[in-house]
């Protein structure tokens, strides 16, 4: 019997109600009274020198409050970025100074020059268009190894080069690497891109700053994945507003994917804006505008090196990577191609010796930050590509080669840095051999043969940390800020529950699932639990939510305050049954003493301690609300196999996916029919990646795909039913609930998959294809087999 | 968006006069036109809705036996009304989407005349005449290139009347982003021969490759023009295929129209 209450049942989402009857209060359903609109000018060049700017013609137009430009700025700080990369000799990264409006300079196409704040929006957008911006354009730096050439164009003329950071990981063990190499029995080594993406969100990103003169106070309404985190930013380091003095919301959010994480000139725009004009001034982008000022994802170019030994075990791993940062850091960009990305290159695999070497680069490009997956989805893609093109070269099966190097003891500490807690990655790859029908596919080759199709079978496995992260091990490597996470939960005085949480939720549900940890807990029904988040006046100081880490951490936090409560409870219980503290045991929402019929309802509990007429006063204080800060004492590494098989038209290269398989081990669940949600959703984004999307500039820095005419997006039609299964399940052993987060998975695992399958079809076709970059769209797919 | 005047008359001749306001624009579904005005990239003065006028709207039979679509019909109406002429229901059954399909008319696409567009490639396979409110205008006079028409400012597209063939077929290659036309073939099979035109390869817009059409109205078969493209020069290139790849696909969609046909 499925349970229907706590964790493993699977309730329908309650936030969805709001959601698809239109009923949810997103940052742009917010009206302040007497808002102004701004509309930001945009650079359309991509690497420019502003010689000047005149707002004469622009600044008398009708509805014009005030225009700001870079100047309004000048003593206000510039946007941060969060996470300090420390090069291979030492060195700290380099870091630009990044205004909220152009200074002197636009670096990418999107870069704002100029904000027009007026009593409307088609008036600020009017305005915008008499504004008169003498630019001087400059070569533009677009090919990051270009970038980096002798005498190339800077970005940023302050800087020595367009390098960021040259990243050694780790540094020491280079020279064993590459002996390691010198004696292997065999190398295969494999270039690729990871193509640049749009986040794309359905909901694009709005901010309204709003300024209350009578208190001297600030509010932001912004489309956030962390209202603390931008209010500690924002507040700190650009407009020097203390907390106490700003409060950050952020309402219903429609998706994230990462790009609302960051904290983005036009919320500090706003903000400052608000107080300067005494007005609320509101931002809205449009569709068009996010895909050139909402930060993008990926765009890693890779050479990887496998080397194996006689007897096809790995011997060592080595990368060579350039990452794109864009033409400014974005808050987190300097982590995802270093400890995101470079921590996961073991994989799955117990390969002894490993060493990743990223040279961050910037260009003038829309800058690049974390994206679903960040970092582990690139080194998934380039370490199952290769391990898959070696049981080509070597004739071996790829499943076979993939399980001969299985680590398969834990904690298993990998050479780099970071200990697997559990995982068993035999388990899901008998789930997913399971699912997947392997021994039916030569039959459904020959089948499509006869339609004149080739098919194509891939697999690969993954390995990610999520559940981000220890405070103390991200502060040694270079962040500028904790991990925990925090919750509150209030226990009103009739039974009911408020939990306020520092995580947010833009889509995963928590509204839904966190309150079946509480149920599970205390033995009540779900519906007695509410769940507050995304307002930093109600909320404690927390870190939002990314990284899979909701559950993990936020979870754990709610958990341990939960864990307070029960134990004030029981003294409350134990008072009112004149029994001693450690007799009492709550079940189904009941306090009874040990061994006796004596019994309390949850609901008696609490009111005692609200109404505390018969209360043990002298010993607990009335009230039943408590708070917890949980720190994660490791990462969790959720694990899977997937499996994707594909059919190409020879004739016109389209490849169509005919069945995706994924077993994942995600520990324990909360909820199932969430977690399948959320793998659904990360495989379509995969597949996306994969098959269809790809943010391409030309040589001036002109974004091609900056619309749905160009930028292709995954649609229903273009995906099929997917297997899902996480019947494999090891616990986390560090956090209270066993869980390791679902998030991200989908979209890490599953891009190697696609195309291990496509090289496989063609490679049926008689074509000697060992990689095609993704997306493998039907014209590279053609051009692959026709040379 | 820029502010314009609205206008929804509900004849031809009210539509013609009130065209002529100086920058005033008809507006068919406004699935092409009220995008680009969004965008600040079109500010008409005015617009004149076709959607009015009732003479405009719906399918008949002619005298000659031509399928008559009235110029703003919508792709829905004719997906579901065109059941006598299979190739051309089949063609405004696979555009956009149900949103677009309820909206866009076949005035509007013709009168467009996007690159990438399917209406095109329709009616100049079928040797369609476009009927307006001053003159009938034969297919193969009317496409001059992309987005450029025979029409004259102010010109109303009322009606295509399009000869139904014995046999015909829509192939449409979809480019991944936008789902238009990579490319389109369609091939329509007459008494007196063959027609092929094939829309979203040619930097010229829409265009018949009549080599094929010479080879297929001796034989209509897939197997005779085995092997068979147009060359690749004056191909659109772009992010989405080169123009050999584009070459390439007409032969490919060609054959699969002619099977899809027989
Ligand atoms: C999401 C999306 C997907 C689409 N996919 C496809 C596709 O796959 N294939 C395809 O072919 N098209 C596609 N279209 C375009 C669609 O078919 C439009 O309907 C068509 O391009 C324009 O028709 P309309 O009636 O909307 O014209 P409008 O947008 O109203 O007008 C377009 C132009 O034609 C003029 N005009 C309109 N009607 C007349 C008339 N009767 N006489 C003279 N001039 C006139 C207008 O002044 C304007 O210049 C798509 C559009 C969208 C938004």
């Amino acid at each position: 019997m499925p349970k229907d209450n706590g964790i493993g049942a699977s309730p329908k989402r309650r936030e969805d109600v709001r959601f698809l009857s239109g009923t949810g209060n997103y940052t742009d359903d917010i009206q302040v009274n007497g808002q102004a609109y701004v509309h930001f000018l945009r650079s359309d060049i991509a690497h420019a020198k502003i010689n000047g700017i005149n707002l004469d013609a622009a600044s008398a137009m009708p509805g014009v409050i005030k225009i700001f430009t870079g100047a309004d700025f000048e003593g206000v700080g510039g946007i941060p970025c969060g996470w300090q990369v420390t090069d291979r000799h030492g060195e700290p990264m380099q870091e630009p100074a990044h205004p909220v409006l152009a200074q002197g300079k636009v670096r990418y196409v999107g870069d704002q020059i100029a904000a027009v704040v007026a009593e409307t929006l088609e008036q600020a957008r009017d305005a915008a268009e008499a504004i008169e911006v003498d630019l001087e354009e400059l070569p533009a730096v677009v090919d990051m190894k270009a970038a980096l050439a002798d005498g190339a164009t800077k970005v940023h003329d302050d800087l020595t080069s367009n390098l960021c950071y040259d990243w050694g990981f780790v540094e020491e063990n280079k020279p064993a690497v590459d002996a390691a190499f010198e004696a292997a029995a065999h190398v295969t080594t494999l270039e690729l891109r990871n193509n640049r993406l749009v986040a794309n969100p359905m909901e694009p990103r709005v901010a309204i700053g709003d300024f209350n003169r009578a208190t001297g106070d600030s509010t932001l309404y912004t489309t956030s994945q962390n209202p603390h985190v931008i209010r500690l930013l924002m507040g700190a380091f650009v407009l020097g507003i203390p907390e106490h003095k700003l409060r950050v919301v952020a309402p219903d959010v429609g998706g994230g994917f990462g790009t609302k994480i960051f904290h983005y000139a036009e919320e500090a725009f706003c903000t400052f804006a608000a107080k300067a004009l005494n007005r609320a001034v509101k931002w809205t982008s449009t569709r068009s505008e996010a895909f050139i000022s909402d930060a993008h994802g990926r765009d890693h170019v890779t050479k990887i090196e496998l080397a194996l030994d006689a007897e096809n075990n790995f011997t060592a791993v080595r990368t060579d990577t350039h990452a794109n940062m864009g033409a400014y850091l974005s808050t987190f960009a300097p982590s995802v191609p270093t400890w995101l990305h470079g921590t996961l290159m073991a994989g799955n695999y117990k390969t002894p010796l490993i060493y990743v070497n990223v040279k961050a680069v910037f260009t003038n490009t829309v800058p690049v930050d974390a994206y679903r997956g960040a970092g582990r989805p690139e080194a998934t893609f380039q370490l199952e590509r290769v391990v898959d093109k070696a049981a080509r070269e070597l004739g071996v099966d790829p499943i076979a080669l993939r399980r001969q190097n299985f680590i398969t003891e834990f904690p298993y500490a990998t050479p780099v840095a970071v200990e697997y807690d559990t995982g068993d990655y035999h388990g899901t790859m008998d789930a997913l051999e399971n699912m997947a029908d392997i021994s039916g596919f030569e039959a459904r080759r020959k089948a499509s043969e006869a339609r004149g199709m080739l098919r194509g079978f891939g697999v690969n496995c993954y390995i990610e940390a999520c559940g981000i992260a220890p405070s103390n091990l991200v502060g040694q490597l270079g962040a500028r800020a904790g991990l925990y996470e925090s919750a509150t939960v209030r226990v009103n005085a009739t039974g009911g529950l408020v939990v306020m949480t520092g995580s947010h939720s833009h889509g995963q549900g928590h509204e839904t699932s966190f309150p079946q940890v509480i149920a599970e807990m205390i033995g009540i029904d779900e519906s007695m639990v509410e769940i507050v988040h995304g307002d930093t006046a109600n909320t404690p100081m927390g870190m939002g939510t990314y990284g899979s880490r909701s559950i993990a951490v936020g979870g754990s936090a709610m958990v341990r305050a939960t864990e307070k409560i029960i134990a004030k409870a029981k003294k409350i219980a134990a008072h009112l049954m004149e029994a001693a503290d450690a007799d009492i045991e709550l079940k189904d929402g009941s306090f009874s003493v040990a061994g006796t019929d004596k019994s309390v309802a949850w609901g008696d509990v609490t009111l005692a301690a609200y109404v505390p007429h018969n209360y043990p006063l002298e010993d607990i204080e009335p009230g039943l609300e408590e708070t917890a800060f949980y720190d994660p004492a490791n990462f969790t590494y959720p694990s899977g196999a997937y499996a994707c098989e594909v059919e190409v038209d020879p004739e016109t290269g389209k490849v169509t996916i005919e069945a995706f398989n994924a077993a994942d081990d995600f520990g324990n669940i909360i909820n199932p029919m969430i977690v399948d949600g959320q793998v659904h959703g990360g495989i379509g984004q995969g597949i996306g990646q994969a098959l269809l999307e790809n943010a391409s500039y030309d040589e001036n820095g002109q974004l091609l795909s900056a619309s749905y005419m160009d930028y292709a997006m995954p649609r229903a039609s273009d995906v099929p039913f997917y297997g899902v299964d996480h019947s494999s399940q090891t616990p986390c052993t560090h956090n209270p609930l066993g869980v390791k987060g679902c998030g991200e998975a989908g979209a890490i695992g599953s891009p190697p998959a696609v195309i291990n399958a496509v090289v496989d079809a063609l490679r049926s076709g008689g074509h000697d294809i060992h990689h095609i970059d993704m997306p493998v769209s039907p014209s590279r797919v053609w051009q692959a087999m026709n040379g | 968006m820029y502010n314009f005047d609205f206008e929804k008359p509900s004849t031809i001749a009210d539509a013609v006069s009130a065209l002529g306001t100086e920058d005033a624009q008809a507006l068919g579904g406004g699935q092409t036109l009220l995008p680009t005005m969004k965008q600040r990239l079109a500010s008409p003065s005015k617009l004149v809705s076709l959607n009015g006028i009732t003479e405009m709207h719906g399918i008949c039979t002619g005298d000659d036996g031509a399928l008559c679509i009235g110029g703003a019909t919508t792709h829905a109406d004719v997906a579901a009304g065109a059941g006598a002429y299979p190739g051309l229901a089949g063609l405004a059954a696979g555009i956009g989407d149900p949103a677009v399909r309820a909206r866009g008319t076949i005035g509007g696409s013709l009168a467009n005349n996007d690159p990438s567009a399917c209406y095109p490639a329709g009616a100049l396979a079928s040797g369609a005449t476009l009927v307006t409110n001053a003159r009938e205008i034969a297919a193969d006079d009317y496409f001059q290139g992309m987005f450029t028409t025979a029409l004259d400012e102010g010109e109303i597209l009322t009606e295509v009347r399009f000869p139904v063939p014995e046999a015909s077929n829509y192939q449409k290659f979809e480019q991944p982003a936008s789902r238009f036309a990579l490319v389109g073939v369609f091939v329509a099979k007459y008494a007196d021969g063959v027609r092929v035109a094939v829309t979203g390869a040619s930097e010229e817009g829409v265009f018949r490759w009549t080599e094929a059409e010479a080879v297929l109205s001796g034989t209509f078969s897939a197997d005779a023009i085995a092997g068979m493209a147009p060359g690749s020069d004056g191909m659109i290139s772009d992010l989405h295929g080169t123009g050999a790849y584009r070459a390439h696909l007409v032969g490919v969609l060609t054959r699969r129209a002619v099977t899809a046909a027989s």
